[in-house]
């Protein structure tokens, strides 16, 4: 018996009046990520190709395993490195034997580092799907909706964005208060104002600063202490940082940084798929490059004496940090983003410039691309409307 | 100068918003942003009566109420500061019924989708909140006219943020308990986590 007639088989039980009723969402999300679902468009029609929802979503979260493979290993690598230096010759725990098991401690083996890396992002991972899923799938039963495979992204970016040595706890309440409050109680995927990754890591971010900011939680390795880059130039200067990193370690993805967001390198190839394929905007990607190019440089003309940040230039702005990844994978959620083209274009500058105001200028925060964004979330459907209205103007002038 | 002048008008904009980081005038906030031309309107006329009422209320205070600001009529020793709170509000009264009576004149549309809420800037609290504040910062005339508009114009701001963000929420699906000001006091934590990136800039 094929899976097709398998799921034909037991799809009666899950329709109105079945006897798991109850679970359709479940049936329902399993059966359309296997095949394509069998509804079509009936009223006039909005439909270009077969690319639907589900398949956009998907695109998105493959897209995503480049990073994520970069960043296990970097994160591996930083770890063993710093074993080497500290003298400690094993880390504890089920970690340290499945380790011990499949691989070992050498920096220099690749192989070994990639699984040093993966034992601590997949159980992030892990925690973060599960949990996740409980809230999307108990949201989607109790109201009714289907399952997006919008929470597949959602979760993968989350897991992304978090420091490879934060405590699992506070990535299922992270996540919890990302899909809750940042989605589901707004009626799920599309109904949202806030990126709800976002809104999980900046939850985490005010509640828990001492687990996910600050020199020592980078690492994977208990009491070593390293700082980012925009750390390191934050409080030295850009003199320092070029000492410490150079600038194409920061692009291969070198440097300390939450797991995802070291590797510019392995985003931008993302990027490049997410726009071949159209499941990413280009004008908003292309604005947020561009307003962050604008304002480093007018930051380069104004210079300082008390602030080294404003020496940063541009192309060091896009490797270190997180505003590669924000840009890539965060800016970009359909969703939360302008809706209209033009709206798109401000949208992109927005963040852009915002990013590096805040990595410039507020002491508070060495990193702006999350708080960036969320503050153009914000602003997203006033640009809209703006847009709309100036649309409306210039037509009526025209009769 | 100039610099200093923005640097205050920024800061009362972004990192003290009214709304968003001291959470006043929360009423009208919430009551008037289900309509972006409407929270408009509600803005500028917020930001008409802060211009006015805080330099007036800085003048006042300084020439009036303050220990020892009547000097120059004589009475170096009077100390009327207990009188704050009455005079301000007198003055803010005073400012908003000629606004009322100017819109109802010339714009009776803002004037009928305010409605209530026009008399009720009175007891705005961000409206007083900005003369206690000037009085708690001791601005002087030409920092107080500037702390007026900035906070009236991040006020402003806010509530047409929410507002367009209310207005893209139409189309959600909100659970029944939640449907009304339940989503509205959740999305305005929600905008004031964004409004965290601004704070702790030191201009």
């Amino acid at each position: 018996m094929s899976l097709r007639e398998f799921l034909n088989g037991i799809e009666p039980d899950f329709k109105k009046g079945g006897r798991f009723e109850r679970w359709y969402a479940v049936y329902e999300a399993i059966d359309t990520i296997l095949y394509t679902p069998g509804k079509v468009t009936v009223s006039s029609s909005h439909v270009r190709d077969s690319v639907d929802l589900k398949r956009v979503m998907t695109t998105v979260w493959l897209c995503a395993f480049f990073p994520m493979f970069a960043g296990m290993y970097f994160t591996g690598l930083h770890a063993t490195i710093a074993m080497e230096q500290m003298g400690v010759e094993q880390i504890a725990g089920l970690r340290g034997a499945i380790v011990e098991l499949i691989a070992g401690y050498d920096s220099a083996n690749r192989w070994h580092c990639l699984v040093y890396g993966a034992v601590f992002y997949i159980p992030i991972y892990f925690v973060t799907f599960v949990v996740g899923a409980f809230w999307e799938v108990l949201f989607a039963i109790k109201r009714g909706h289907e399952i997006n495979e919008g929470f597949f992204v959602t979760s993968v970016l989350f897991s992304l964005i978090v420091p490879a040595s934060i405590p699992l706890w506070q990535v299922a309440l992270g996540i919890s208060f990302g899909v809750v409050i940042g989605k589901e109680i707004f009626g799920g995927t599309g109904k949202n104002f806030l990126n709800p990754a976002l809104t999980g890591r900046a939850f985490l971010f005010f509640a828990y600063p001492a687990e996910i900011s600050g020199d020592s939680v980078w690492t994977a390795v208990d009491g070593f202490s390293g700082a980012t880059p925009l750390g390191i130039s934050a409080i030295s200067g850009m003199g320092d940082l070029v000492a410490n990193v150079s600038w194409s370690d920061a692009f291969f993805g070198n440097i300390q940084g939450s797991v995802g967001e070291t590797s510019a390198f392995a985003i931008l190839i993302g990027g490049t798929i997410l726009l071949i394929t159209k499941a990413a905007s280009w004008r908003i990607m292309l604005g947020t490059f561009l307003g962050m190019v604008g304002m480093s440089f007018m930051f380069n003309l104004i210079g300082s004496d008390s602030n080294p940040m404003f020496a940063m230039p541009w192309y060091w702005h896009l490797v270190v940090g997180g505003f590669a990844f924000g840009m890539v994978y965060m800016v970009t959620d359909p969703v939360s983003a302008s809706m209209t083209n033009i709206g798109k274009w401000y949208y992109g500058i927005l963040i852009g410039v915002l990013c590096v105001l805040i990595r410039v200028i507020n002491p508070a925060y060495p990193e702006g691309i999350m708080l960036a964004i969320l503050f153009a979330n914000l602003c997203s459907p006033l640009i809209d409307w703006l847009v709309v209205r100036q649309n409306i103007k210039r037509r009526e002038a025209r009769v | 100068m100039f610099e200093y002048y923005l640097s205050l008008f920024i800061k009362a904009v972004f990192v003290e918003n009214m709304a968003l980081a001291f959470f006043l005038g929360m009423c009208t906030f919430i009551a008037i942003s289900k309509k972006i031309e409407t929270a408009l309107g509600l803005g500028i006329a917020v930001i008409f009566v802060l211009l006015i009422t805080v330099p007036v209320n800085n003048v006042i205070y300084h020439y009036l109420l303050a220990d020892g600001a009547l000097s120059w009529a004589g009475l170096p020793n009077v100390d009327l500061s207990f009188l704050g709170y009455l005079s301000y509000i007198g003055v803010i009264a005073a400012i908003v019924q000629i606004l009322e009576m100017f819109l109802d004149k010339y714009v009776p549309v803002l004037y009928n989708a305010l409605g209530v809420f026009l008399p009720l800037i009175t007891v705005n609290c961000a409206i007083l909140g900005a003369s206690l504040f000037m009085v708690n910062r001791d601005y002087d005339f030409g920092e107080s006219v500037v702390y007026g508009i900035g906070s009236g114009v991040g006020w402003a701001l806010a509530i047409v943020m929410l507002a367009g963000i209310r207005e893209k929420l139409k189309y959600s699906d909100v659970p029944e308990g939640l449907q009304g000001l339940g989503i509205t006091f959740i999305t305005v934590g929600l905008m004031s986590l964004g409004f965290m990136s601004f704070s702790g800039i030191s201009l």
